[in-house]
């Protein structure tokens, strides 16, 4: 059994079945504290309920994200240590100051987000909120800015096969850095809005029509769909970034093989690499040289400039697709729930029924977006720098089969277990509706000082 | 005055890395002996426990994290080699971790019926980690290169390292509860003390004898005078303790830290003691600190950072444990 693919299956495993829930929670503890601000500005009960069924979510998820992101941070020896050996100058301290400014920090205001609220003053509690949202939202930065970093390296020079950093700056604010930050923290906001939005269709479809129903319902969708179009503007401008630094990858993202003007926008098809043509292929004329060159004469790079050093296509190709489409997918989703709850102040049926797997669309859209970039990497870990292959390590291929099965199996039943508990809580706070007892925290202010 | 810097810092960063092991190892020692004592608690001791860590497990976990990431960042070349020898125990270790964590948060949100499910998850999580944390410590004691026998010295050093878990887990119950479940944690302590005591001698007797060299630190004269107080003392402390608990729990729930503070003590001068034998190798006779760092650029620019935000975040742990100071009431998140 060839341990490097193993290894790469095994590192996007692990890396995949992480990011489902910083993709959650990044967004979801600003959206707590928004629950929060709104119950102190209108003294409306419902929006606390609203924070108090999704602290619940909130708790689940971060614990998930943070045993898998321990895991993470565990993959980068046990299974790539020509990483470190190669980068490890310029991967060291951006991982080491994730670790210090964001990892702790939200671990350790967590608790007293959670569980301190009759124990600290409000003020205190909100500050832990920002906090640990702040740190997730940090925590984001720095492994964006190293992931970026290996997709457009600078500031560095190459001594004896190890990179030394030379310019830090540029290093954590290299070329792909803004975007790819600026898309990942909106498609976490896109993420929980639809989660949110989606759960809380849920509810409704199950005769729930309290108004912390409503009041999450609402945040959601106008959410969504405030943010689509702005993550579409960002995602555009991610891709001409792209083309910009890494042309092979948007050429493998639009399955082009030649380079040359009045490129098709291809919708389907099936990249042979082989044979180095798609087979039934589904086109608009002009259409990729439309949008990345604003010019139907525009040149769109092909893949037959780089070949040998393209990734494959097929994947990257197919990834993007589903990106896209679950964008597309998810703008009219949102727009139509936003005029429905808008102008009729009701959610047909027939939408309901649609935005409750759209709650996972998100996870869709972010998987995939992750996956057309960091396929579209390869053959590179470091672009120009270090290849996947010359970075595995000696581990025997039995070894990584038994730890993937493991992690493969194990991940597919949490996630069981983590999407029955949404559901769970989704149909409880339904049955409860308004009608909960709330806590006894609200029979007095909410700045009530340190319980004694 | 110059410093000479690429001497120095993989020195400092040893220092740092051995600092978060040792914190882990007290703080997440407790979370897992209080997982491990699960087995011996009822549901609604079970619940107390799991108050009593609750707020912390967290934060505590990320000094691992903290441990680990130091290694990779500033011993890269150790952290590769440790982790690849060591690649099936770390896998039960993370496996451990990720069982450990979830059923904390799932065992509270899942139907009633459900709950039992996972609490017995939380508490094999927990014995896992455990247990793999000892089998890696004994086979990085034995030099990473073992055979049958070093794998049977393993398995002995992860029941003891267990058992020591299981006996931090009991002082930190001590601690924040009352009652029967005090009572029948002060038993539990004495028990696992038996076997924690076993584990301290069993690693302090294979060290040496592993390793020539190591041999050559402790049983010479007169390094054999200073080093001496570190074995008696920590005997001391054992002895102590093993006496203690026949006082516990005192009226007026005096002392009620005591047992947690003297095994912390105990920790930290059996940690004091690998760190000396190690010294200056980070792979056992085969890399040492100054071979295995980064460049020290590298370190620089991460000690910079570490000096800043170590002591907050040590000013700031300090604080959370205040909010939850005293005995452990029920957890809610209103």
């Amino acid at each position: 059994m060839d341990p490097l693919i193993l290894s790469r299956i095994q590192f996007g495993a692990n890396i995949s079945f992480h990011i489902l829930f910083p993709a959650i929670t990044i967004a979801l503890g600003w959206m707590l504290l928004f629950f929060k601000l709104r119950y102190n500005v209108t003294g409306d009960t419902a929006w606390m309920r609203a924070y108090f069924t999704w602290v619940k979510v909130f708790a689940l998820s971060f614990a998930m994200g943070v045993v898998s992101g321990v895991t993470m941070s565990f993959q980068f020896g046990t299974n790539w240590p020509g990483y470190m050996e190669t980068v490890g100058n310029i991967a060291g301290p951006l991982l080491a100051y994730e670790i210090l400014t964001a990892f702790f920090l939200e671990a350790a205001f967590l608790g007293i987000m959670l569980f301190g609220f009759r124990r600290v003053s409000n003020r205190i509690h909100t500050l832990a909120t920002v906090l640990v949202a702040g740190g997730t939202t940090l925590s984001a930065f720095w492994i964006i800015a190293l992931n970026s970093w290996m997709q457009t390296p600078v500031g560095f020079e190459m001594r004896d096969g190890v990179a030394h950093a030379t310019d830090w700056w540029a290093i954590v604010f290299n070329p792909s850095m803004p975007y790819r930050l600026v898309h990942m923290l909106l498609a976490s906001g896109l993420t929980v809005s639809f989660l949110i939005a989606g759960l809380s269709a849920l509810r409704y479809l199950y005769s729930d029509r309290s108004e912390s129903m409503w009041k999450a319902l609402r945040t959601g969708v106008f959410t969504a769909a405030i943010l689509i179009p702005i993550q579409i503007f960002a995602g555009d401008q991610h891709g001409l970034n792209t083309l910009e630094h890494q042309p092979q990858k948007i050429a493998a993202m639009e399955a082009n093989w030649n380079t040359g003007p009045n490129v098709p926008l291809v919708l389907f098809a099936l990249p042979d690499e082989a044979a180095r043509e798609n087979k039934f292929e589904l086109t608009i004329p002009d259409g990729a040289s439309l949008i990345l060159r604003h010019s139907a004469s525009g040149v769109v790079p092909g893949l037959n400039d780089y070949a040998g050093n393209h990734p494959p296509v097929f994947p990257v190709f197919w990834a993007f697709r589903t990106m896209v489409g679950t964008g597309v997918l998810m703008l009219v989703v949102s727009w139509s729930a936003a005029f429905f709850l808008k102008r009729r102040h009701s959610l047909p049926r027939p939408l309901a029924l649609v935005m409750v797997p759209m709650a996972l669309s998100g996870w869709l859209a972010t998987l995939a977006g992750w996956y057309t970039t960091e396929i579209g990497r390869q053959p590179w870990l470091v672009t120009g720098v270090l290849k996947t292959v010359d970075a595995v390590g000696p581990v025997a291929g039995s070894q990584v089969a038994l730890s993937l099965a493991v992690y493969l199996i194990l991940y597919a039943l949490l996630l069981i277990a983590y999407l029955g508990v949404l559901v769970y809580l989704a149909l409880k706070a339904a049955k409860d509706g308004d009608a909960s007892p709330l806590p006894g925290v609200l029979d007095a202010p909410l700045s009530q000082p340190v319980a004694k | 005055m110059t410093l000479d810097w690429p001497t120095l810092l993989p020195l400092i960063f040893a220092g740092l890395m051995g600092l978060a092991i040792l914190i882990y190892v007290i703080l997440d020692g407790f979370d897992l002996g209080i997982g491990i004592l699960f087995a011996a608690a009822g549901d609604a001791e079970q619940d107390t426990m799991i108050a009593a860590i609750g707020p912390f497990w967290d934060a505590n976990e990320t000094w691992l994290v903290l441990a680990v990431g130091l290694l990779l960042v500033a011993f890269p070349l150790a952290h590769g080699t440790i982790l690849t020898a060591l690649y099936i125990p770390v896998f039960l270790l993370l496996v451990g971790l990720i069982l450990r964590g979830v059923a904390f948060d799932f065992r509270a949100k899942v139907p009633a019926g459900h709950k039992h499910r996972w609490n017995r998850i939380f508490f094999l999580g927990s014995v896992i980690a455990s247990l793999a944390q000892g089998y890696m410590l004994g086979i990085y004691v034995l030099g990473l290169d073992v055979g049958l026998g070093g794998m049977a010295f393993g398995a002995l050093v992860a029941l003891c390292l267990a058992a020591a878990y299981a006996a931090m887990g009991a002082a930190w119950v001590i601690y924040k509860t009352e009652g029967e479940l005090q009572k029948k944690a002060v038993l539990w302590l004495r028990r696992a003390l038996v076997l924690t005591a076993l584990g301290m001698v069993a690693v302090s007797l294979a060290t040496p004898l592993a390793s020539p060299r190591i041999f050559d630190k402790w049983f010479v004269w007169p390094a054999m005078l200073y080093l001496s107080p570190l074995p008696v003392l920590s005997a001391v402390l054992f002895a102590w303790l093993w006496r203690q608990t026949f006082h516990l729990p005192k009226a007026g729930d005096r002392h009620a830290l005591t047992p947690f503070l003297t095994l912390a003590a105990i920790f930290t001068l059996g940690f004091a003691g690998l760190a000396w034998s190690f010294y200056p190798f980070v792979v056992p006779d085969r890399l040492t600190i100054w071979q295995a760092a980064s460049a020290p650029e590298s370190l620089a620019i991460i000690l910079a950072g570490t000096v800043v935000v170590l002591p907050i975040i040590i000013f700031y742990s300090f604080y959370a444990y205040r909010v939850f100071g005293g005995k452990a009431t029920d957890l809610t998140y209103d």
